[in-house]
């Protein structure tokens, strides 16, 4: 076998496992956008968010440490404690719930019925605002994540693909488990939304509000637990990314990512976001390793939107999206 | 009049009982718009009561008052002896009340067993926590509300369907399946606006039928709105008239059709 061919195959292998992650967070965004219309801005801030109050919890940190002290005189940070890593996670669940309804509570309820625009605008704000209030809570410091995920390189691959090819597979261990539970995590999601009496009524929302009305859903609670599923995929991108790249400002920058996907894969389709996170993860890598070079590098940084733009031009719908007709 | 705690016997001998729900001078708006104005009625224990009226008198606006869309700005709204405060649709829907729209509202994109099934949901009482933890359990209860939906799937006769996106229905089946997801709340009072519109001759005899089988085997209560003057007069009980957003008329068929106000408001106005 030649060379090329090994190496695009451990591109690809790497390739998938990223795609996995972007299948979960655009999977984040196709299930608000379903429910609610609404494009959710603020899913990569509160990816970071949710990392940096998993850390926050897990470290014992007083929240709003600076403002206490500023305004008391006093001189805390730290409780003296620390939080085994499961239930800071659980924990940090509940923040993220509690953000929901206060989403829920404190904007979007007065939202209901206003242009998508709108709504869009709402969740840029929603961004921002967050963005701050994280940094007022837990200090805007590079924090290290460490829930104890294996990390560095897969030994069994390595040899296994070295007695077949005399070339081992560099193949990350955290990218391994992070895709493994990202895969058992939109399994979960679809199931839910199939298969459970709350996920039918989200799509019931999703599918006619007034209907959904009449047979007894309240809209509240669908907002509630859409804006909770967001919190959720967010908390878990947040531990993935923050596990890799430790939880700083960029770590925003991942739903960014979704954006390819979703125009790939129609934003009201869930198989779609699957596939779509799929081949963009390894579309990137692969074009980075066949082309990167020739085009002077670095091609993962834009590839997936050109891939994307490509895409508009000849399926604006996206693969699974329902065609557009507009009746007149 | 007739007595609030006991019933009457219909000229087809049913028994019909006590108040169920009462109208109490029920005033809406909407801006300089009056679409009710002052307007009183009763629905009967299993009774079916018909609203009619021309078009723009109101009718829609009533049903959407009694189903909690609307709120009107005066007079009260009674339910099993209890006045009623102010509520959302879906706790309307709660109470038992089920309804159906004039212009059919059905989630497209389900297919006719999930629409149907959508219907169970103020039924089904396991909580998110429950379905996560207790799967056992949530799945018995989904496996006895399909049991529930698939009998009433059977009532209507949409068998052959079950599986088709309802988006891909004729108009004639949605309205029937709108039906379906109403009954599968087991309602207490069943609302329907204009369930025979835009039917052939054919399809209107089924879904008079269903109405009637609907009240007789299970003994809801339904109030329902209609145009179509000959199938109002065959199915109900007792008929209130609406123009221009007051009542001109209440009573038995017969009562209404010799009604002189009732003869006015129908004569020279183009219905569909
Ligand atoms: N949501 C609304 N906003 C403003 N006006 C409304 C609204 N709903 C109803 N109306 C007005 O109230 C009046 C009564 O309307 P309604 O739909 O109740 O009539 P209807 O008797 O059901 O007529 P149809 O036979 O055409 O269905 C009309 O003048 C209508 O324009
Ligand atoms: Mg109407």
């Amino acid at each position: 076998m030649s060379d090329t061919l090994i190496f695009a195959m451990e591109v690809t292998l790497n390739g998938l496992m990223a795609g996995v992650l972007y299948a979960l967070v655009a999977l984040g965004f196709v299930l608000i956008f379903k429910a609610s219309g609404i494009f959710n801005y603020a899913q990569g801030v509160m990816a970071l968010f949710a990392a940096m109050t998993l850390v926050g919890i897990m470290d014992g940190q007083v929240p709003f440490a600076h403002l206490i002290n500023a305004i008391f005189g006093t001189k805390v940070h730290h409780f003296g404690w620390h939080v085994p890593a499961l239930a800071a996670i659980a924990l940090t669940m509940l923040v993220m719930i509690a953000l929901a309804w206060a989403v829920n509570r404190f904007v979007m309820r007065f939202l209901v019925n206003t242009e998508p625009i709108i709504l869009f605008m709402a969740t840029i704000g929603l961004a921002y605002f967050l963005e701050g209030f994280g940094d007022l809570m837990w200090g805007a410091d590079i924090k290290k994540l460490d829930v104890g995920l294996p990390q560095g390189i897969n030994e069994t691959i390595d040899e296994v693909t070295f007695g077949m090819f005399g070339y081992g597979f560099f193949i990350d261990n955290l990218d391994i488990v992070a895709s493994i539970i990202a895969a058992l995590l939109v399994a979960a999601l679809v199931a839910f939304s199939q298969y459970t009496k709350q996920g039918r009524a989200l799509r019931a929302v999703a599918d006619d509000h007034q209907a959904a009305l009449s047979v007894g859903i309240s809209l509240n609670f669908i907002w509630v637990l859409v804006w909770s599923i967001a919190g959720f995929v967010a908390l878990v991108a947040g531990i993935m990314w923050g596990a890799k790249s430790g939880v700083q400002f960029s770590l925003s920058l991942i739903a960014l990512k979704a954006l390819p996907v979703l125009m790939l894969g129609g934003f009201t389709s869930i198989p779609g976001a699957i596939v779509g996170g799929l081949i963009i993860g390894v579309g990137e890598q692969l074009f980075e390793f066949l082309l990167g070079p020739a085009l002077g590098g670095a091609t993962e940084n834009w590839f997936a939107y050109v891939l994307a733009l490509v895409f508009l031009v000849f399926r604006p719908q996206g693969l699974f999206g329902e065609k557009i007709i507009e009746r007149v | 009049m007739l007595d609030a705690a006991e019933g009457y016997t219909t000229a087809d001998g049913r028994k019909i009982g006590g108040v169920l729900m009462e109208m109490k001078n029920i005033t809406l708006r909407f801006g300089g718009v009056v679409a009710i104005k002052d307007i009183s009625f009763d629905i009967r224990e299993g009774e079916i009561r018909a609203i009619i009226g021309p078009n723009g008198a109101g009718k829609s606006s009533m049903l959407n008052v009694i189903s909690g869309f609307y709120n009107p700005q005066e007079g009260e709204v009674w339910f099993r002896g209890e006045r009623r405060p102010p509520m959302k649709p879906y706790q309307v829907a709660q109470l038992g009340i089920a309804r159906t729209f004039q212009n059919i509202a059905l989630f497209e994109g389900m297919t006719v067993l999930d629409n149907v099934m959508t219907g169970r949901l103020t039924q089904m009482k396991t909580t998110l926590l429950d379905q996560a933890i207790w799967w056992g359990k949530a799945e018995r209860e989904e496996t006895e509300n399909r049991e529930k939906v698939e009998k009433i799937i059977d009532f209507l006769e949409i068998q052959s369907i079950r599986k088709t996106p309802v988006g891909r229905l004729p108009y004639g089946l949605k309205k029937r399946v709108e039906l379906a997801r109403a009954l599968a709340a087991e309602p207490r009072l069943l609302l329907l606006d204009e369930p025979m519109a835009g039917m052939n001759v054919e399809e209107k005899e089924d879904m008079s039928r269903f109405i009637l089988d609907v009240n007789d085997e299970f003994g809801t209560t339904i109030a329902l709105i209609e145009h179509d003057m000959g199938v109002v007069m065959d199915l109900s009980d007792r008929v209130v008239v609406m123009d221009y957003g007051k009542k001109i008329g209440d009573g038995t068929p017969d009562e209404v059709r010799s009604n002189q106000d009732v003869i006015d408001a129908y004569l020279g106005v183009a219905h569909d």
